[in-house]
């Protein structure tokens, strides 16, 4: 992969809250905390993994930095331009350099249109070809995503998994874009064909020279296409490293508890590995605990973690973690 | 093998369902044994057969089920011959139960979940409400779930607190034999872990067996102590699980294996080319040939069983 240290993305201190409403006027009550102060950059040409449970705030990080959802606070910079303050009109032209896969190829495809609608849409949308065009374009795409271009009449019942999600992938293809994020895009697939999808997703990097936000819960397989890889809990990162510096030496007890909960399929040396078994479940992102986020079900916390959040720092050259025990 | 030595024995079990394009083959001569307190996984892909195969021992069949014969030996005695009455009496949950997938949005939402966990107590063993209840607490204890929960409604509880009641609800007529359909697939990693831990203690404290029923193949190997690789309606082998993980035999098997990432290994992870075949219209020799990189001539034939040390695989090449 062509990492350069040119930063593409610059997420800063994003926020994004959704209010709760309740009674009869309607009165906002509280917030969900979804996404609380995340802090990340993107370099081109790179992938970053962002990994954590569910309800932890992954995907709302990925439509916040699209401006699918306007974020509360925070700047989310691309190229230099601040996409928070943007105006709709420059927005809506920023949003054919940046697309999204997403995870349900059996949801996000509307069933009524052609593959040939569907991949040719973006391209109307935008009014960047007309016509024939479109249709030329379209063959191009599914030859792209290794599709029978004659598949282009047909409709998405008629596809596996995988080919969908491959129809995803042209879709997100259509504008040339130079980043795109993959929300969760092999986790509705059987495992027998992830790695079809995970392989195409490579060799598009390497021909387009795309930049990636690859958002996913399945550590083993965000290891095999990441360069970095961002550990989130509860709305904010706990953890960014290099991807073999964080598997190999996670300092933070979230992602060592996550990493020693991986299964591994081979019962001898499943046997012999020590495993951090968190008890309870993840707060709710209404009410977070004060200082860590963490600390309740953190193995190590002290009576200062209650009291003040950790900073995100930089322990060794480019890993960050949250974390006041970290050494 | 004699029926008589083994908690579970299944010969030739058939399940077809009908539709307007022809029979849907979902299981389609089924062939294994279970001692008990063992744990065995039947590993496939989707749409492979693997809740179909579930339904047929449970006999829980839809309305379009088709051809449904072989013989499913509990104990030595044939459950398939019971008539429907004496099945639901005798076998249904109060033999073998089961944890169906997706079990936590299962729950009946308006139902303390408390009561519907007392619920196949109350009408398989003809306790009263009481002693179900607290049966329920002594379940509760045996999952983790806390016992003041029995008063709670399923929404609030998590999802890996939702999974728990819903083994507990497996558990409470101590059956021989629960069948977990997919039971950590929607969970994230370390609620799988813990439910994992749950499962595992089961098995060693009361001797339980179970089927575990998954495409997960990674969680698989934590509980089993046997492996039954599923395609296309069949099963293609079966071996224990220590020489399964380590060499299986089936070239499907070995590509199943070889496409699961590892978290320490830079070994990049495989493909299975194509799809499986659709199980109204299946081909004629091996279901497996059309995606196999080890075909040769035979795969034309439908393949028999091979026994190879001890392990069983339905491939021409262990001829």
């Amino acid at each position: 992969m062509t990492a350069n240290n040119e930063v593409l993305l610059h997420v800063d201190n994003l926020v994004m809250h959704f209010p709760i409403y309740r009674g009869v006027f309607q009165r906002q009550v509280g917030a969900v905390r979804a996404v609380d102060g995340v802090s990340f950059d993107v370099k081109r040409g790179e992938t970053l993994g962002l990994v954590g449970e569910s309800g932890c705030g992954k995907s709302t990080t990925g439509r916040a930095i699209l401006q699918l959802y306007k974020p509360t606070a925070g700047k989310v910079e691309y190229e230099g331009t601040n996409l928070v303050t943007l105006k709709r009109e420059p927005m809506r032209q920023m949003r054919r350099k940046m697309q999204m896969i997403f995870q349900d190829p059996y949801a996000s495809l509307n069933p009524r249109m052609t593959v040939g609608q569907l991949v040719g849409e973006p391209l109307m949308v935008h009014s960047v070809t007309t016509g024939e065009e479109i249709d030329k374009r379209v063959e191009q795409l599914l030859e792209l995503v290794k599709l029978n271009p004659a598949f282009a009449t047909r409709y998405p019942h008629e596809f596996s998994g995988g080919q969908r999600q491959r129809i995803g992938v042209a879709r997100a293809l259509a504008l040339n874009p130079n980043f795109i994020i993959c929300d969760e895009p092999i986790s509705a697939l059987d495992v027998s064909i992830q790695a079809q999808v995970v392989n195409l997703l490579e060799e598009l990097q390497q021909q387009f020279g795309l930049t990636y936000l690859f958002i996913a819960h399945d550590l083993s397989m965000v290891r095999h296409i990441s360069d970095r890889v961002a550990v989130m809990y509860l709305g904010v990162i706990m953890e960014l490293a290099e991807r073999e510096e964080l598997y190999n030496n996670p300092l933070h007890p979230y992602t060592q508890a996550l990493l020693s909960a991986v299964p591994i399929p081979d019962p001898v040396a499943d046997a012999q590995r020590k495993r951090v078994i968190l008890e309870g479940d993840v707060p709710s992102p209404a009410n977070p605990p004060s200082g860590c986020r963490f600390r309740t079900r953190c193995p190590i916390a002290v009576p200062l973690c209650a009291e003040s959040q950790p900073e995100f720092r930089e322990l060794r050259p480019g890993h960050f973690v949250a974390c006041h025990l970290a050494k | 093998m004699t029926h008589n030595s083994k908690l579970l024995n299944i010969e030739d079990l058939v399940l077809h369902f009908k539709t307007l394009q022809g029979p849907v083959q979902a299981v389609d001569g089924v062939n294994f044994s279970l001692d008990s307190n063992r744990a065995v996984v039947i590993l496939g892909e989707s749409g492979c057969g693997k809740s179909s195969l579930a339904r047929a021992i449970l006999r829980l069949l839809p309305r379009n089920a088709g051809t449904y014969s072989g013989h499913i030996y509990l104990n030595g005695n044939d459950i398939m011959t019971l008539p429907e009455d004496d099945f639901r009496q005798t076998i249904r949950w109060a033999a073998i139960s089961m944890v169906p997938q997706a079990a936590m949005n299962s729950l009946n939402p308006v139902i303390r979940v408390g009561d519907q966990v007392a619920e196949p107590a109350i009408v398989h063993l003809g306790v009263s409400k009481a002693d179900a209840i607290s049966l329920v607490k002594k379940m509760f204890q045996h999952v983790g779930v806390p016992e003041d929960f029995i008063n709670r409604y399923p929404f609030e509880l998590s999802g890996g607190m939702r999974q728990r009641v819903a083994i507990a609800m497996a558990l409470v007529t101590s059956p021989m034999l629960i069948i977990l359909d997919e039971p950590t697939s929607a969970l994230d990693v370390l609620t799988q872990a813990n439910i994992f831990n749950v499962l595992k203690r089961l098995k060693k404290e009361l001797g339980i067996s179970f089927i575990l029923i998954t495409h997960d193949i990674a969680t698989s190997s934590e509980l089993a102590d046997d492996v039954a690789v599923m395609y296309a309606g069949q099963i293609v082998e079966v071996g224990d699980t220590y020489r399964f993980f380590d060499h299986p035999l089936h070239p499907y098997s070995q590509k199943l294996m070889a496409s699961v990432p590892r978290l320490h290994s830079d070994k990049e992870p495989e493909f299975i080319v194509g799809r499986p075949p659709s199980l109204i219209n299946l081909p004629q020799g091996c279901r497996f040939a059309d995606r196999c990189p080890a075909r040769f001539e035979k795969c034309v034939q439908n393949p028999p069983v091979f026994e190879q040390d001890g392990r069983q695989v339905k491939c021409w090449l262990y001829a």
